[in-house]
This record gives C-alpha cells, structure tokens and sequence, in this order.
C-alpha cells in the first residue's frame, strides 16, 4: 500500500507496465510539443509581447508623455485630452492613480511603438473588448509594436490592484480607419 | 527481520536511482539548487541588466 | 496490520499507542501536534472561507453587498487566511502524519515542533490584526511601492519561519526513523510525496524570508526603496511555490486515501517516485507564471521557466492522473469488481466522504485547475488573461477543488484515527464533498469564464460606475459573476457543514480509544494475498485508460481554441 514501505526492497528494478509507458511517452512528447510551439510562436505567430524594456524615472517618463500629449493632442474629453499621434510614431500611455493617461487615437492598420509605464503603483493595462492585458510597473518602461486590427472604440481597464480607487481606472483607445 | 533471504537480497547492489530517492537531503539540495539558479539568478541577471532609458 | 490491543509501551524516548484499525504506531507527541496543527487550520479556513464568501457575493453584481474598502480589505484577509494559514497549518499535520505515524517514529523535537506551532500561530494573527486595522489592504501579493503596516510583513515572516521549523523537525522525523529502523527499505509513497512537499516548502519559505525581511525593512524606513519586478520575481518564488507544495501534499493524500479506503497501492512504486522527482526538480519554476505580461524578462527566461524545463512537471502530474486513478482501479478490480470498463468505478464507496472528496479532487484538479494551469502559463496565451478573474478561476480549481478538498476528505480518517473520535451526523457527512465539490467547481469554472471576457481580477464595480471614462464588460460578463456567487454560497454550505462535523466530531463524536467500536466509514481491510508486482491480470485498466484518453482531448481542444483566440488579437510583433 501507498502508506507503507514498498514490499520489493529493490523497487527500481520493477519492470513497468505498458500502460504506464505508453501514457509517460504520450504526455512527454505532448509537453515537447507545447515547449516548442512556444518558440515557434515567435517566428510564426503574430501575437509576441515584446521585451524591449528600458529603465526609467517616473517623473522622466511623466514628462515624456505629457510632452507627447501637447504635441499631437486634437481634443480632449472630460479634460483628458485627445491624442493623434502619425502613424508609425511613439505613442506613450501612463498609467497613474487612478487612470489611464491620455486618451489615445490610432489608425487601424498602422504599426506603432507603444510605450508603457506608470509613475506611481502598479497597475493592468487590460485593453477591451479585445482582451490583452499587461502588467505595468513603476521605472520600467515598456516598448510594444503594436498594430491595431479593427476599428472602434476600445476601452482600458486596471487589472493589478492599486489601492482603494482601482475600480475607478480607466482609459479609451479610439482605433480609426 | 534479520534473517536469511533479507541479507542475501540486501548483498544485491542497489540501482543508483533509487539510492538518490532514498535520500532525502540529495533530494533536498537538488529540489532548491535547481529553482534557484534557473528561476531566482537567471531572473535578477535579467532585471539587473535592463538598459537605462535613453 | 491488525494488532487488536491498543497497548501503551511506553519507551525512553517515546511514548506510543498502536492503532487498532490500521496497526500503526503513533507517538502521542505527535499526535497531539498534529490535532494541534488541525485545529489551528480549520479555524483558519472558516475565518478565510466566510471572507471567500463575502467577497463572492460583493462580485456577485446584483448583490454587491460590501463598499470598496472592506471588499478590498476582506479580500487581502481572504487570501492569506485560507491561501497560506489554513494550508500551510494542514500541511505541516500532514507532515507529522507522513513522519512519525507512518514510519512509526518518535516525532524530533516534540519541544521545537511547539515552538513552530507557536511562531506560526503569532504570525498568522498578527497578520489578521493588521489586516483588520484597515491600512493593510494590499492583498495577499503586497506588490510595493504599496505599502502595509509593518506588522503585515512581519506577522508572514514570523509565520514562515515557524512553517519553516516545522518542516525541519519533519526532516529531523525522517533523520530519526532511519537512524533507530523504525521500518524496512524505504520509506512509504505517501511519505515520499510529503518529503516532495516538504522539499518544495524549504525553497517556498526561502524565498519568503529573502523578499519580505527587505519590505518589512522598507515598511519601518530602514530601506528607502524596493523595486517592484525584483519583488515580484522573488515574491512569486514563494507565492506560487507554496501553491506547488499543495499539489505534492494532495497527490499524496490521494494516494493515502486510496490506500485507506479501498487498498489500493501503486501500480509501480518507480513511476510514481519518479514523477514525484519531476516536481522536486521542477515545479517550482512555474513561478515564473506570474511574469509573462511583464517588462524586462527576456523570452527565453519565460519560455524555460513558465514550461517547468519542457513541462516535465506536467508530465509528473499527468504520471499521478494516470497512476492513481490507476491504482483505484486494480484495487477495485481486486476486490472483485472486475466487469466492463467501469464496475470498479460505479461500486466505489461513493457514500464515504473520504472517497468521494478524494475522487472528485483528482478530477477536478485535473480538468479544471490543471488544464487551465498550463493553457494560463503558455508564454503568448497569458496575455489573453493576464490578471483578468480568470487567473482566481485557475487556482480555485487547484486550491480548492483540489487540495482544500483532499484535505476535507483526509480529515474523514484524521478524526477517527487521530482524534480517535468517530464522525457525528454520518448522512451530512456523505453529501459534504458533493456539495463543496459542485459549488467549488461552480466557482471555478465560472470565473473562468468571465476572465475569457475581460472581467478584471480584485475589483469592486466592473460596471466602472464612477469612473471618468466609462465602457462596458460583456453582459456574459455579469451573468458569470452571478452564477460565480451562486456557487459560492453552495460551496460555502458545504464549508459550512464541513466546519460543524468537525468542530463536532472533535468535542462530541463517539469516542474510539475504549472498546471495540467499528467505524462509520470503514478502513479497507486489505485482501489477505496482495499481487506481486506484474504477476497478476489486475493491471489490465480500461477504465483509467478511457478516462485519460478523455482527459488528453480535452486537454488538447481547450489549448488550441485559446491559440485560435489569441490569434485574433492586435498585431504585436
């Protein structure tokens, strides 16, 4: 029994039964499998979140984007501004307590660096409908080449808890054709 | 249990790998060496070489 | 095994009682120790489990029932008391259990075992208290630069480094046995798969010990800064880890309990060994979990760590899915239930409780938390729930439908055999893990779902009610988190009911020390001849064959569709 010491003192040498082979093989090759398709997913697939990470002093990067929201902001909307950055450009987003920073407007289609960081607590960037998440720290930057696919108006959730107002974050994403 | 088909068993060589199982400290030192190195080092060589903002 | 007086031999450094229905030895230090352990875990999954409660039914949108800060507050409270105390305080009886009572050993250090059970005790409340205290809300993963009370950081350590003594007098248990030969060649599979739990704990309560001793400095002002990714790494060296010795401790109370109830005993003490081995080398790279939708790790740390090295941990418990319903079945076709594929399912002892919250941990565990487990940890495929509720979705189906189960059906065999008090209100007792098991799964199963559309994770309104720029959830969405507290509150009956046959049990069950008393659920009396290894046609197993089979496809499908759905998303190259 499992509760007691096994009776064959030389248990190694046991043989193993066939089920039992053909079952370690099958889950074998299947976690090969899925080890390698993870890789494979880098050369074929085109969902990889980039790596490219830099970092940075919370009040630097609040200037970065303030500085690229004056720039190319249109318009603003409960007094977050609006911003349309050219397609291909650096796009920057903070979050903070508790939103997301600024309001951003992108051409379906077109590929952007997206720069990711916050300048206080953690936070979840967690784009929707769409459904992508990602975790967001303070002093880290994070670079994304993302390429939005479908126009529409997208909304950006905070999944890591930041304190008592996590539930108020929010922030828009606005994808044009 | 000390008598004679036991000691003639226990004269019989046993297979390396279940001398590692039986032992619980080897399996101890490899259960926190391996963690350690592959998850807790490679993971702040990781963050400790992460450039600085240009 | 069936020693019918339960003589007292009293030795000089010992004192031993024999049990009358399994014929152990069991020295009363230890047993004291592990009622002690016991009590002290039930106690805390009722405080935590009624938190669990409050906070399903506060995301239960129709009911809301609690404002944001006390949802935030009970939910850190919710997570430590059954994520860490109830666990850890169950693992470490379990440890004594698999020590001293199996081997047959005096326990090491009954004195420094006290003072284990003491630290872990102190920290524990200490933890609750600053919790309580209202400016400790920063949930159980306390991710700086957000800060708790001093006394949060330090209630953990104090009850990690008593975890950690304690699982130093287990090792100091196994030193024992082998030194005096309390038993012959090795030492039992159950007691191998807690030395696995045990192995996991030491890295686990390590790595605890090495992140939060620098917060705890940093929360009194002896540091000026903690960076939050180094945190998180280390963190999770001991936030997932301690959820990977659950799994070693419950594959062994399944393989306990088939042994107890039925007599079953591995089909090969070898495989079973060796995935054990597997976990001890490499479940507890998958820590690495909760960083893949985070900055600044490279792509091949992720790969080689989120797998656990080429999911060869996976493959250890895919190894347990097979061996030990495997074992359950030559044992049942050893009894004598041999027809068609499924006899020896059908006419298991179903109405033991032991048994069913066993069986139903197994296939919960497997389906729900492992599938979701691995198809969660996939490298790209976390980015479609990267901290969405489906992440608590995954670990309910492991922590709950799986070790919090398998704990409450071991618990059937601890009273009787340790408390020596036989189980009150035997009918309650037969519906229970049914009733935790459905609502457990409920609870599972629909946070799942509400993840796969986007419902946050730790979050008090997801209709944004008050937020500046408003958007809306799917009303999928909603209704998951309806039928989410629905669940819980059946889970919360069967937690209930478990708490109250417990506590009842251990003040008013029959008592077993005197007399010849036969037990409610009966031990398996173990068939007079057991087969040698391979010289018997009981290993012929079609039933577990066609339930592994089942388990693969769906295991397959369910990794494909999410590939199909993350092929969907936004470009990211």
């Amino acid at each position: 029994m499992a509760i007691t010491p096994p009776e064959n003192r030389l248990w190694w040498n046991e043989p193993i039964e066939r089920v039992e082979i053909g079952w370690i093989v099958v889950a074998f090759l299947w976690g090969l499998f899925m080890f390698f398709f993870m890789i494979a997913w880098h050369f074929i697939g085109g969902q990889n979140l980039s790596t490219e990470t830099y970092r940075v002093t919370p009040a630097a990067y609040e200037e970065k984007v303030a500085a690229f929201a004056e720039k190319y902001q249109v318009d603003d909307e409960m007094g977050v501004p609006i911003v349309r950055p050219p397609a291909g450009e650096d796009v920057y987003l903070l979050g903070r307590l508790w939103e997301w920073w600024p309001i951003l407007e992108l051409k379906k289609g077109q590929s952007y660096r997206f720069h990711l960081s916050s300048v206080d607590w953690q936070h979840g960037f967690s784009l929707q409908p769409v459904n992508i998440n990602i975790s967001v720290h303070p002093g880290y930057e994070q670079i994304i080449n993302f390429t939005p696919t479908e126009a529409g108006e997208y909304g950006i959730a905070c999944n890591e808890y930041c304190g008592i107002g996590h539930h108020l974050m929010t922030g828009r994403i606005r994808v044009v054709e | 249990m000390t008598d004679h088909p036991e000691s003639k068993e226990r004269q019989e060589k046993v297979p390396a790998m279940q001398q590692l199982l039986d032992n619980p400290f080897l399996l101890l030192f490899i259960g926190i060496t391996v963690p350690t190195v592959l998850y807790i080092v490679w993971g702040v060589m990781e963050i400790a070489s992460i450039p600085i903002a240009p | 095994m069936t020693a019918i007086d339960a003589s007292y031999a009293g030795t000089a450094a010992g004192n031993f009682r024999t049990c009358r229905y399994t014929g152990l030895k069991v020295d009363s230090a230890a047993q004291t120790l592990i009622k002690a352990n016991a009590v002290a875990a039930v106690i805390f999954l009722a405080v935590g489990g009624l938190m669990g409660l409050l906070v399903a039914l506060t995301r239960w949108p129709a009911v809301h029932l609690l404002p944001s800060e006390w949802f935030y507050l009970i939910l850190t409270g919710h997570g430590a008391n059954v994520l860490l105390f109830w666990i850890i305080f169950f693992e470490i009886a379990i440890l004594y259990f698999a020590s001293a009572v199996l081997l047959g050993s005096r326990l090491a250090t009954p004195r420094i075992a006290w003072a284990a059970f003491v630290l872990m005790i102190v920290g524990a409340v200490m933890t609750n208290i600053a919790v309580f205290q209202g400016d400790s809300s920063v949930m159980f993963t306390s991710y700086p630069p957000m800060q708790a009370a001093p006394h949060f950081y330090l209630g953990l350590i104090v009850f990690a480094v008593g975890a950690l003594v304690a699982v130093g007098v287990f090792f100091g248990t196994l030193v024992i046995a082998h030194g005096e030969r309390t038993y012959e060649g090795s030492i039992p599979l159950v007691t191998f798969g807690a030395l696995t739990a045990a192995i996991i704990a030491v890295f686990t309560l390590a790595s605890g010990a090495i992140i939060l001793v620098p917060t705890f400095l940093w929360s009194v002002g002896l540091i000026s800064e903690m960076d939050p990714l180094l945190y998180k790494v280390i963190w999770w060296g001991m936030g997932h880890s301690s959820q990977q010795i659950n799994v070693a401790a419950h594959v062994s109370v399944w393989y306990a309990i088939g042994a107890l109830t039925i007599g079953a005993k591995p089909l090969s003490e070898k495989v079973s060994r060796s995935a054990f081995l597997l976990y001890i080398l490499f479940l507890q790279l998958a820590s690495a979990h909760h960083l893949l939708a985070d900055p600044g790790m490279s792509a091949s740390w992720k790969i080689v760590n989120t797998s656990y090295l080429m999911y060869l941990a996976v493959l250890g418990s895919m190894i347990h899915g097979l061996t030990v319903p495997g074992a359950l079945e030559a044992a049942q076709r050893r009894n004598g239930y041999t027809k068609g594929a499924f006899e020896w399912l059908r006419k298991a002892p179903w109405g033991n409780p032991a048994f069913a919250g066993m069986f139903l941990s197994l296939v919960m565990f497997g389906f729900i938390g492992g599938i979701s487990g691995v198809v969660l940890g996939t490298e790209q495929l976390n980015l479609l729930m990267h901290n969405t509720i489906y992440v608590p979705g995954h670990f309910h189906g492991t922590v709950v439908t799986g070790t919090t189960l398998a704990f409450m059906a071991m618990t059937y065999y601890v009273l009787p055999l340790i408390f020596q008090r036989d189980i009150i209100w035997p009918k309650l007792a037969r519906i229970q893990p049914y009733l935790f098991g459905l609502g457990a799964a409920g609870i599972s199963l629909f946070m799942m779902g509400a993840g796969t559309l986007g419902v946050p994770r730790r979050h008090w309104d997801m209709s944004f009610t008050d937020a500046i720029l408003q958007f809306e959830l799917p009303s999928g969405g909603f209704l998951m988190m309806g039928l989410n507290g629905l669940s819980a509150v059946v889970a919360s009956a069967g937690g209930i009911l478990y708490i109250l046959i417990t506590v009842g049990t251990v003040l008013w069950g029959k008592r077993l020390d005197r007399g010849e008393a036969p037990l409610t659920f009966p031990l398996h009396k173990r068939a007079a001849t057991v087969a040698e290894y391979g010289s018997h046609a009981t290993v012929k197993l079609p039933g577990t064959i066609i339930l592994v089979t089942i388990f693969f496809v769906s295991f397959v499908l369910y990794y494909f569709v999410n590939w199909k759905y993350l092929s969907e998303l936004w470009l990211m190259r």
